[in-house]
């Protein structure tokens, strides 16, 4: 009887995975699959398999922007994740360690910033940047996304760095070091796991993002992927299916084995993001 | 005789800086002097110009002399009162702590403690390590987060909104309460915003539960000793967490297209064809199920860590007393689980009310519905906002809502602080 049950289960619990494997991976190859057709249509032929081509890749960078828009968003990913991790690091240093006047209210104050669904401050952001005339500029939109994460990112690191005894950097201070040698040579090495989580998200968020470009960016060599690849499939008839299927493919090729490669840190700041409350 | 602390600190009062310049530190006064003859000179007119345009929101219009746009930009004066009001506030900020350090510094003197030697240049700057380290973040907070939040909820009693109210060509006006009012009297907004709302809570407790419920299922199932080759049913199931989220959902927006490939498949099957994302009742389930695809991984992982941390002691104790998999699951999984993920799920589910990017990007809130304002049937408050703010203008009215929506998040966040301090003081878990 208890084996019977136990075999049962077995066979449940295979069932089951297999069926969410299936699920997952479909759309992922159905979209591989299409961006290697050599046809036009939404539904990938048989032939794909037999014959792949690679006429979609072509295309998209000979006939359209491409290059360019990958080129635009990997400099405002690389510029956005330097800065809000030299930005982040710092206050959640100087929050984590030193006690002054008005630091809970500056802390309080930051956790509510965050609590306000981003798309509530857009207007204000547009006529901020359409006044010093940052509108439509890789600059402005940069700096948006730097500026915005401050908040959310400190309570992160934050709460990463409490976890960190503090008689390490006491000990230092005995020896004699600087506040800055301490933040250097003591914190950083230290909090490598979440440092490399926090670049690694903010890497991340303008190659997704579609909001925000949407608003400050114009002009269509400014564009980003996310924007490029949202017009290619919101239009009302969908020709430019298979050049979607090839961009998206080397938008979310590398992004996802960044990704996959840094995955224990991504344990570290789930993990750190729950402690913070 | 007055005390040397009292008449600095006076004298400071009256004058930023002599207080300074009295206690023999002639450059700090001087520069504390010279904040305040920049102020008087420039500052006056500034401010008054500034609280002028903030009251009134300007009182001409644009208007052309020549191809010269002359008259008032509300908007812009709207913007440009509220920074004076932050410059000032930082104003009074430099006053009092000038009065302060003023006063501090003779203190000391007074009871001969404060001797002042020359730091070296390097000790003097890592003193001043937080502040110089703080600065940068604080500004870029204040400019990019703080000020335009404060200007959105300043709109949000203002009628600014097309068509009478969008500057330059006219003037906008403050109006109290009068947009929330509109929201809840007036049939137009009334009839689209209560649905709206109930279908946007619905959309957040019916999303987090299944995410929830799911990824602990899967985190179960994928840890078990049941099955073989964990590693490789783990890397595959979370491949949608790795995949850029807006990639996916433009792929499944092509699959769920009138004209896509499962409707091609199911009429190759000789079944009838469903339109997936043009009826309001299935483009909801076909949203949360989607939804339940992209977030099912995260939460997986997040799980399996929990699970990995109850320790298996507990397990084989039960198992000594004769306790199936079910009653296993029941008395000692499942309550641990929650009690540890509670904080956590009701953060989930405040933030879901706030997740729209499925639905901007799946349906664009269609199919389009006649009885509502500017709101399709799948919209949620957010993306409602949202277009209100980006097709159609209405930004008086999309502000008041994102304050509607912030006042609730802000609740469940305090409520949930405040009972996870006291989930905290129990400590069940190691």
């Amino acid at each position: 009887m208890k084996t019977k049950n136990h075999f049962f289960r077995k066979i449940l619990a295979y069932f089951i995975i297999l069926t969410s494997c299936l699920l997952v991976m479909i759309p992922i190859i159905w979209i591989v699959l299409a961006s290697f057709s050599s046809g036009n249509s939404l539904y990938s032929e048989g032939g794909t398999l037999t014959k792949p081509s690679l006429i979609h890749y072509k295309e998209l960078l000979s006939t359209t922007n491409f290059g360019l828009w990958y080129f635009n968003t990997f400099k405002i990913a690389t510029i956005n994740m330097i800065l809000s991790v030299f930005l982040s690091m710092g206050s959640a240093y100087v929050f984590s360690r030193f006690r002054f006047k008005g630091r809970k209210l500056a802390l309080s104050t930051t956790m509510i910033m965050q609590l306000f669904p981003s798309i509530m401050g857009m207007i204000a952001i547009y006529l901020l940047l359409q006044m010093i005339g940052l509108l439509d500029t890789h600059m402005g939109l940069i700096l948006v996304y730097a500026g915005g994460q401050i908040p959310f990112n400190t309570w992160l690191v934050k709460g990463y760095l409490d976890s960190i005894p503090r008689s390490l950097d006491e000990a230092a201070k005995m020896d004699g070091a600087r506040n800055i040698t301490i933040f250097s040579k003591v914190i950083i090495p230290i909090a490598k796991p979440i440092i490399t989580y926090l670049a690694l998200t903010n890497f991340i968020a303008p190659w997704m993002d579609f909001m925000l470009p949407q608003l400050v960016l114009r002009s269509p060599h400014k564009k980003t992927l996310a924007i490029a690849l949202y017009s290619m499939v919101a239009g009302q008839q969908n020709t430019e299916f298979t050049s979607f299927a090839a961009g998206a493919v080397m938008v979310a090729l590398p992004i996802t084995l960044l990704f996959v490669y840094l995955q224990k840190y991504i344990v570290v700041g789930l993990s750190s993001g729950a402690s913070k409350s | 005789m007055m005390k040397k602390s009292k008449k600095a600190a006076l004298l400071s009062a009256l004058f930023m800086g002599l207080g300074q310049i009295s206690n023999k530190r002639i450059v700090k006064g001087i520069l504390f002097a010279a904040i305040e003859v920049y102020v008087l000179i420039i500052g006056i007119p500034y401010f008054m110009f500034s609280f002028w345009g903030l009251t009134t929101l300007g009182e001409t219009p644009q208007y052309f002399v020549n191809g010269m746009a002359y008259g008032d930009h509300s908007i812009r004066l709207l913007m440009n009162g509220i920074l004076a009001i932050i410059i000032l506030i930082v104003f009074i900020g430099i006053y009092v702590a000038n009065i302060i350090d003023a006063y501090k510094t003779a203190r000391a003197m007074e009871e001969g403690k404060y001797s002042y030697k020359k730091k070296k240049f390097l000790d003097k700057i890592d003193g001043a390590f937080p502040k110089i380290v703080l600065a940068p973040a604080v500004i870029a907070c204040l400019f990019l987060v703080a000020f335009p939040l404060i200007c959105s909820f300043a709109i949000a009693f203002t009628n600014y909104s097309s068509p009478y109210h969008i500057p330059p060509k006219t003037l906008i006006n403050w109006v109290g309460f009068d947009n929330f009012k509109d929201l809840f009297t007036m049939d137009m907004w009334r009839g689209t915003f209560i649905p709206v709302v109930i279908w946007t809570v619905i959309w957040g407790v019916v999303c987090t539960g299944l995410t929830y419920s799911c990824g602990l299922f899967l985190a179960i199932i994928t840890n078990s000793k049941l099955i073989k080759f964990k590693k490789l049913w783990r890397s595959i199931l979370v491949l949608p967490m790795a995949m850029p989220g807006f990639i996916s959902l433009l792929i499944f927006r092509l699959a769920f297209n009138g004209m896509g490939p499962i409707n091609k498949l199911l009429t190759n099957m000789g079944f009838e064809k469903v339109s997936w994302l043009t009826d309001p009742t299935i483009a909801k389930v076909v949203l949360i199920a989607v939804n339940l695809w992209l977030s099912c991984a995260g939460t997986m992982v997040f799980m399996s860590g929990i699970l990995a941390s109850i320790s298996p002691d507990l397990y084989e104790a039960a198992s000594v007393d004769g306790a199936t998999e079910t009653q296993k699951f029941r008395k000692i999984t499942l309550p641990l689980v929650l009690y540890s993920t509670a904080p956590i799920l009701v953060m989930n589910l405040a933030g879901s009310f706030s997740n729209f990017g499925v639905i901007y990007l799946l349906t664009d809130g269609g199919p389009a519905n006649p009885n509502y304002q500017y709101a399709g049937s799948t919209d949620i408050l957010l993306s409602w906002v949202y277009k209100m703010t980006m097709n159609v203008n209405q930004y008086s009215m999309a502000a008041s809502i994102s304050i509607l929506i912030f006042i609730f998040i802000a609740i469940v966040a305090i409520f949930n602080l405040k009972r996870t301090r006291s989930f905290k003081e129990e400590d069940m878990i190691g």
